[in-house]
């Protein structure tokens, strides 16, 4: 399949999103589930043939230019979307993925009155980010960027009358706007450097480690600043408060979007672009590697302590995340985007279970009233079990590869950060563990739960696949098809050694131990004292509290005090006072307007006689 | 015996200070237009009057204009007033103030 086919990828779910938008009242459930489920499978089906064709070799990477959309002067950016291994990757993994929380939401929504604005919004948001993984400038990029945060928002606060959601999706739109301003500034700074937004221009004129560029502060700057943005849209510290908040959404809209492909994004664009990341040389390794290691343990002990499922994988994501970015830190991209190719995998896939459950349970999801639910949901347990072991990291599940390969890196290249990431992986294995126990394990609770349906069982049950057998995808010893699929983007030079037995015996075993410290703690639903150590982890270190007190505190107050002070006595004042001089002044002039003809006869008589005079006398 | 030409625009000017007090003190929407005719014919008068001193055209082609606009504006304000005098019962001009301020 040519490159002309590669529009298609975008135009697909952009249509079923008009289509919905538009008719969705009109088309009835079935014809809403199908534009969106069939659209969205057209635009993977496209995808899947034109990756094909760029893996065997049979076609090369493109651009494919769409329309000039600025020219301002020497600033011109056109409108193109690029195809190869990196944009494929996200995708396909953006269309498969998505076709399968689309079949499942069929299900999970199909009691709910806005079906038809639901599926518009989901078929928007997978458009958007096809613009975002597809755009082959940095605008254009930012434009998909923009969307999917505005999709986020709207599906974060799809049930709007709870106050709660509706709160939480202004947060994840606030927040987000932080990261985003810097990475606006880091595209001005871009453009000021290097005089192109193009990505295939940057790589050409930073690659290969950036020649005289490498180093420049400019250069460095432009870099921190897009890592700004990354930060924001994959919820690392110190901008994640948002992602564990957006769980307020439906949650086929947290597996899709707040775990497996949007907050991706900011990995997305540091692999989009690496030579740029790799010209700016401290960054990657002083920057990017610690905030993501920091992120992965910070998020990870956070997860122990919740009792709200989705609030458990939420956390886990920021976590796994944070272990995306030390994988770009210590220069393994193609590491990273395996990860986060399995972790798209088997992070939807435990969203979906946990979703099964909340359904099954009319909404409940709070772990302290869960229990014993292997018996009536056999299919859910099993799916929620493979997921759980794959982020854990045991093989041969597919999280156990891709994290090993992180693993391997970091301990060649920033032996403390490998510390703290083996450190996450147990806590990782031990807070899903937990979570797993105390939801499935034991004496049931008193409900009647019921196992999915079949919409929703079956995309759980095809991921499930995906997360215990994705792993050979890329599989760093093995055929290596990922790595060598992603070697045009990141380059050749990325060759590891093969992983020694002390590496794998050591993940495995760390991973085992968390999985069985959190059996063990947690058998029979028992809940472990933690004291103290509970709150301060519950508060999230007290960073919450910290925000609370920096910036929503302060500008709450400012608030308060501009609308007492400034607009109340200030603004609205000035307009009454304009207001009453307009009504003071008509009061005036409406006399003079006396109905009476002979009165205006007069006036015209007096005006003439008023020229004449002047004309005469002058 | 020939007439001046002053004494052509006094009478106009006589003609039209008249129609102008009986557009001031009259009542009557009729008389009102009456008035409002001899002022205007007054004005007739005394482009005829230039034109024929000044042996200038322009003047009289004036006066065609302003006959027409005067029939014309008879024509409206007629059946203007026979309206008022459906609605209202009466011509007085002081007693339709509608468009009081």
């Amino acid at each position: 399949m040519g490159a002309h086919a590669i529009p298609w990828i975008v135009a697909l779910p952009l249509a079923g999103a008009v289509v919905n938008g538009l008719w969705g009242g009109r088309l009835g459930r079935r014809g809403v589930s199908r534009v969106a489920c069939l659209s969205v499978l057209g635009a993977f089906v496209v995808s899947a043939a034109a990756a094909r064709d760029l893996a065997g070799g049979r076609a090369s990477a493109a651009v494919v230019h769409l329309f000039e959309w600025v020219a301002v002067a020497d600033f011109r950016v056109s409108a193109s979307l690029q195809w190869d291994p990196l944009s494929a990757l996200l995708a396909l993994l953006v269309t498969g993925v998505g076709f399968l929380i689309h079949v499942y939401s069929t299900g999970y929504m199909a009691g709910d009155p806005d079906y038809g604005r639901y599926f518009a919004v989901l078929n928007l948001f997978v458009a958007s980010m096809l613009v975002l993984v597809l755009g082959a400038n940095l605008l254009v990029l930012f434009v998909g960027w923009e969307l999917v945060g505005l999709c986020s928002y709207l599906l974060i606060g799809f049930w709007f009358e709870r106050p709660a959601a509706a709160a939480a999706g202004r947060k994840a739109f606030v927040v987000n706007r932080v990261g985003d301003a810097a990475f606006v500034l880091g595209i001005l700074s871009t453009w000021a450097l290097l005089g192109t937004l193009e990505f295939r221009e940057i790589a050409r004129l930073v690659g290969d480690g950036g020649g005289a560029l490498r180093g420049h502060p400019a250069l460095v700057a432009a870099a921190l600043l897009l890592f700004a943005g990354a930060v924001g849209k994959s919820a690392q510290l110190p901008l994640y408060v948002w992602l564990p908040d957006a769980m307020e959404g439906p949650t086929p809209v947290s597996a899709l979007i707040h775990a497996a492909t949007m907050v991706t994004a900011g990995v997305f664009l540091v692999g989009r672009l690496w030579p740029l990341f790799e010209a700016a040389s401290p960054v990657l390794g002083a920057v990017v590697a610690p905030v993501g290691a920091a992120t992965a343990l910070f998020a990870a002990t956070v997860a122990t302590v919740q009792y709200d499922m989705k609030r458990v994988l939420a956390y886990s994501t920021i976590s796994q995340l944070g272990y995306m970015f030390l994988a770009l830190g210590v220069g393994a991209g193609s590491a990273a985007f395996f990860h986060l190719t399995t972790h798209a995998f088997f992070k939807a896939l435990l969203f979906l279970a946990a979703g099964s459950v909340m359904h099954a349970l009319h909404g409940q999801i709070d772990l302290r009233h869960l229990g014993g639910l292997c018996r009536a949901m056999p299919v859910t347990f099993l799916a929620f079990a493979v997921g759980a072991l794959s982020l854990a990291g045991l093989p041969p599940l597919s999280g156990f590869w891709s994290k090993e390969e992180i693993l391997h890196a970091a301990r060649l290249h920033a032996v403390g950060l490998w510390a703290v990431a083996l450190v996450t992986s147990f806590v990782t294995a031990y807070y899903i563990t937990r979570a797993a126990v105390l939801a499935f394990l034991g004496e049931p609770g008193s409900f009647h739960a019921h196992e999915a349906p079949p919409a929703m069982a079956w995309p759980t049950v095809a991921l499930a696949v995906l997360a215990a057998f994705g792993g050979f995808l890329g599989a760093g010893w093995a055929a290596v098809p990922l790595v060598a699929f992603l070697q045009p983007v990141f380059g050749a030079h990325e060759k590891l050694a093969p992983p020694g037995a002390v590496d794998v015996g050591l993940a495995v075993g760390v991973a085992a131990c968390g999985t069985l410290v959190g059996w063990w703690t947690h058998r029979g639903r028992r809940e472990v004292r933690l004291g103290r150590l509970r709150d301060v982890l519950a508060a999230q270190w007290g960073l919450e509290a910290l925000y609370d007190l920096a910036v929503v505190r302060p500008a709450r107050a400012l608030s308060g005090w501009l609308y007492h002070r400034v607009d109340s006595n200030v603004v609205d004042r000035a307009a009454s006072a304009v207001a009453e001089a307009v009504v003071r002044a008509s009061g005036t002039v409406r006399t003079w307007q006396t109905g009476n003809v002979r009165q205006y006869a007069a006036g015209v008589l007096a005006g003439a006689v008023v020229l004449f005079a002047y004309w005469v006398l002058r | 015996m020939s007439v001046p030409a002053s004494a052509y625009l006094l009478l106009s000017a006589a003609l039209f200070t008249l129609g102008t007090v009986g557009v001031l003190v009259r009542r009557t929407a009729l008389i009102l237009f009456m008035s409002i005719e001899l002022m205007l014919n007054a004005v007739n008068l005394a482009f005829v009057t230039l034109a024929r001193m000044h042996g200038n055209l322009d003047g009289q082609l004036a006066v065609f204009f302003v006959l027409v606009v005067a029939a014309v504006e008879v024509v409206v304000g007629l059946s203007i007033l026979v309206h008022i005098f459906r609605s209202r019962d009466t011509v007085d001009v002081d007693e339709v103030d509608l468009l009081r301020g």
